[in-house]
């Protein structure tokens, strides 16, 4: 019945457009290929308002001035990508009927990281009838935070609920005219998150956490956008540490932050889609803009990414940091095994006076895998006395895999530090006999050491998160030594 | 039934043969102490009971209760008993001593069908382990063996011994290094864990280290083999005469 509803108020939206539609809505599915269409296809099922529509359009448009601009500069290899051949609208699979349906690997897999019983049954894609305990729970909390003032819904709600919200900060992080993958982005983009923390509030629970298994797959081209008002305080978790797996080869998803005065965001994402078999076949092609704006004064941005999955990545979580003494972090374990790519790093743009920012990067590489580390720390005229530090420490396991470190430091003010610091180590085999010696098996071995390389960063994750990732760090490696 | 057992043992390192034909019997609770020149492959010895890659046994056999250590993989060694006090111990950068210490632990109480050890009463054993070797609680807050001093590495091994209670325990010149004082507190740490069902293989270049640790038996290792047993006394032999002798014997 919903679902009928849905669709006749997409038709009657429809209605409404200037300009002509040829794509049958009721389809679950758009035909292959990119097109005006197809963005109007998007917008139709989701009931935009024209103003949305005419923004994802302009960004169309716009893309297609870029085709000579896909990004060419990373240390990634990968055939060119035909566009026209992806699908850009796909109602969500169908489900399975029972566990006994679902990959004995991948359930294999959640019960090394200890995932419940009731969640590994929603991310593998059973159908469930029964209410779960999180569930009811995640009901409990959507509740409250609403009675706080906390606006978290899909984006594609809150453009209705609050399109002055939507409207004002849409955009004004990661513009339209951004890049090519952005660009994209905006003008097909499916759902994601949409957060506004009300004044002077401190969100008392990790976003997300109650919710990711509630989720709707959003995966291809995700949009989050976060709002952090005056003197308020969010921590968001994004992503998921079980494997996940997605038809759609090419993912492009935009998060937009805005931190305005005295307010802090912290923003913590899970990486691990799938990364293709050994010798590099399938695996999800991620290229991903995540931008925050330090409007304000006082504020802080925190990214801490655990990057595992995907067969490329290409990603550069960043700060500008515009408001005088504000902060910017980044956070970083990247680790590629088998034949996976990664180039990401942060860009930290210093453009108010007294501002600060941090970058702690730990690179792992395996297999035939390769792992770059590119940033840039930018120090804009005004930007006095304003700092950086910089971490960026390599590890390799096995002889066959590559590490990568491409800082960019420019400074144009002359009171302003910065400090860069860079390592490439080895799990040696001294190393892991030693750990073999006290009893451990090679991949405890591995396991410990990893870990213990990319403690500052998983510390920095919100706790229970923290614990299913350094899981995650062992089970991403299996395979690596020996 | 000897507890541990080598049997004409010939092993090779890098297409040298270090080893020709090692004999060596060690029963349940005995310790046994070799000596020997430098470069005569006492570490080769350890290291290939304890499974280290690298070294070829052309011949010979190496008994734990009977079983063939030499088919087992070096994690199966150790979770079977043997354990290896190293002589050069190794940094690993970023792993506390602590997680170190416990992720070792779960592998032995795993093998055995225990289940983990809680926090709680893994820093009840810790504090008491480590007080007994008169080290500091915060050191195993330290990343292992980074920035340690050398008889701080060694103190290391010996605790790491006394939380892991192997059955046959190869101490490498755990000695080397150690100021008085610690050489006697390692030797208590190491004479509270002599029991009825351990052994010991204790390498040292010192005969000192035997006046607190008291061997049972004493050998000497030159050119690849046992070139003399004896009781406590041939250490204090060696130290007065050298090993000249039985390097010409042998040669
Ligand atoms: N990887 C290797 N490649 C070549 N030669 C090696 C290797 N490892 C050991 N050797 C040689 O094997 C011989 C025995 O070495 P080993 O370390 O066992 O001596 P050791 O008796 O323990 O000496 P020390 O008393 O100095 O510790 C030495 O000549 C050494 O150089
Ligand atoms: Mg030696």
């Amino acid at each position: 019945m919903a679902a009928n509803q849905e669709t006749a108020a997409a038709v009657k939206n429809v209605e409404q457009y200037k300009y002509g539609f040829v794509t049958d809505i009721e389809s679950d599915m758009a035909p292959k290929g990119l097109s005006e269409d197809i963005v109007r296809f998007i917008s139709a099922k989701k009931g935009e308002p024209e103003w949305m529509l005419e923004w994802r359009l302009k960004a169309y448009r716009y893309w297609l001035t870029l085709a000579d601009e896909e990004p060419t500069w990373a240390k990634l290899i990968y055939p060119k990508i035909d566009y026209q051949a992806s699908y850009y609208y796909a109602a969500p699979k169908q489900k399975l009927a029972s566990m006994d349906e679902v990959d004995p690997k991948l359930l294999e897999t959640y019960k090394k990281l200890g995932i419940p019983l009731a969640e590994q049954a929603i991310l593998a894609g059973v159908a469930v009838d029964a209410v779960f305990d999180s569930v009811s729970v995640a009901t409990t909390y959507k509740k409250k935070l609403e009675e706080m003032g906390v606006i978290f819904k899909p984006i594609s709600e809150a453009v209705h609920s609050h399109p002055e919200l939507v409207k004002k900060y849409l955009g004004s992080v990661v513009p339209y005219t951004d890049n090519f993958y952005a660009t994209l982005n905006c003008a097909v983009f499916t759902d994601g998150s949409f957060v506004y923390i009300p004044k002077g509030l401190r969100c008392p629970m990790e976003l997300s956490t109650y919710f990711r298994i509630n989720e709707k797959n959003t995966g291809q081209f995700e949009r989050t956008l976060i709002v952090a008002d005056e003197g308020s305080y969010v921590s968001y978790l994004e992503g998921c540490t079980a494997p996940q797996r997605d038809e759609n080869q090419l993912h492009a998803a935009v998060v937009e932050l805005i931190a305005l005065d005295d307010a802090e965001i912290k923003y913590s994402t899970v990486q691990n889609w799938y990364p293709g078999d050994a010798d590099g076949r399938g695996g999800i092609y991620n290229f991903v803009t995540k931008r925050g704006a330090c409007r304000g004064k006082n504020s802080k941005i925190m990214w801490t990414q655990v990057e595992t999955g995907s067969a490329i990545t290409w990603k550069y979580p960043s700060c500008i940091l515009q408001g005088d003494n504000s902060v910017g972090e980044f956070y970083s374990v990247a680790i590629t095994n088998n034949r996976q790519q990664a180039d990401t790093g942060t860009k930290m743009i210093h453009l108010g006076a007294n501002t600060r920012s941090k970058i702690i990067s730990k690179g792992i590489s395996a297999g035939h895998a390769d792992n770059t580390y590119r940033g840039l720390v930018r120090i804009g005229a005004k930007a006095d006395k304003s700092r950086n530090y910089t971490q960026c420490d390599s590890l390799l396991i096995g002889d066959k895999c590559g590490a990568h470190t491409v800082p960019y430091i420019e400074s144009r003010n002359p009171s302003a530090v910065t400090e860069h610091e860079a390592t490439t180590s080895k799990i040696s085999d001294d190393q892991l006999f030693y750990c073999l010696q006290r009893g451990m098996t090679q991949e405890e071995a591995v396991s410990l050491i990893v870990n213990g390389f990319c403690k500052e960063v998983l510390q920095t994750l919100p706790m229970e998160f923290a614990v299913e990732a350094q899981k995650l760090v062992s089970i991403s490696l299996e395979g690596s030594v020996g | 039934m000897a507890l541990l057992e080598i049997k004409n043992l010939h092993a090779s390192v890098a297409g040298k043969e270090i080893l020709k034909g090692v004999t060596l019997a060690l029963e349940p609770g005995e310790v046994h102490a070799i000596m020997g020149p430098n470069g005569t492959g006492k570490s080769t010895l350890s290291n290939v009971i304890a499974g280290r890659e690298g070294y070829e046994v052309t011949k010979g056999q190496v008994l734990l209760d009977g079983e063939d250590v030499l088919a087992m993989a070096a994690d199966e060694r150790a979770r079977a008993g043997i354990f290896l006090a190293f002589q050069y111990p190794v940094e690993i950068p970023g792993v506390t001593t602590s997680a170190f210490l416990k992720t070792a632990l779960n592998a032995k109480r795993r093998a055995a069908g225990e289940k983990e050890i809680d926090a709680m009463e893994f820093m009840k054993l810790v504090k008491k382990k480590t007080e007994a070797l008169g080290m500091p609680y915060d050191m195993i807050k330290r990343a292992l063996n980074v920035g340690f001093s050398g008889g701080e590495k060694k103190r290391a091994e010996v605790l790491q011994m006394t939380m892991l209670e192997p059955r046959v325990a190869i101490l490498d010149e755990t000695d080397s290094g150690l100021d008085i004082d610690a050489l006697r507190v390692v030797s208590d740490g190491v004479n509270s864990l002599r029991a009825p069902d351990r052994a010991f293989l204790v390498i040292t270049h010192y005969q000192r280290l035997l006046d607190y640790i008291v061997p049972d038996h004493v050998h000497v290792l030159a050119n690849g083999r046992i070139a003399a047993s004896g009781g406590k006394e041939l250490a204090l032999e060696l130290e007065a005469e050298g090993y000249a002798k039985y390097l010409n014997a042998a040669a």
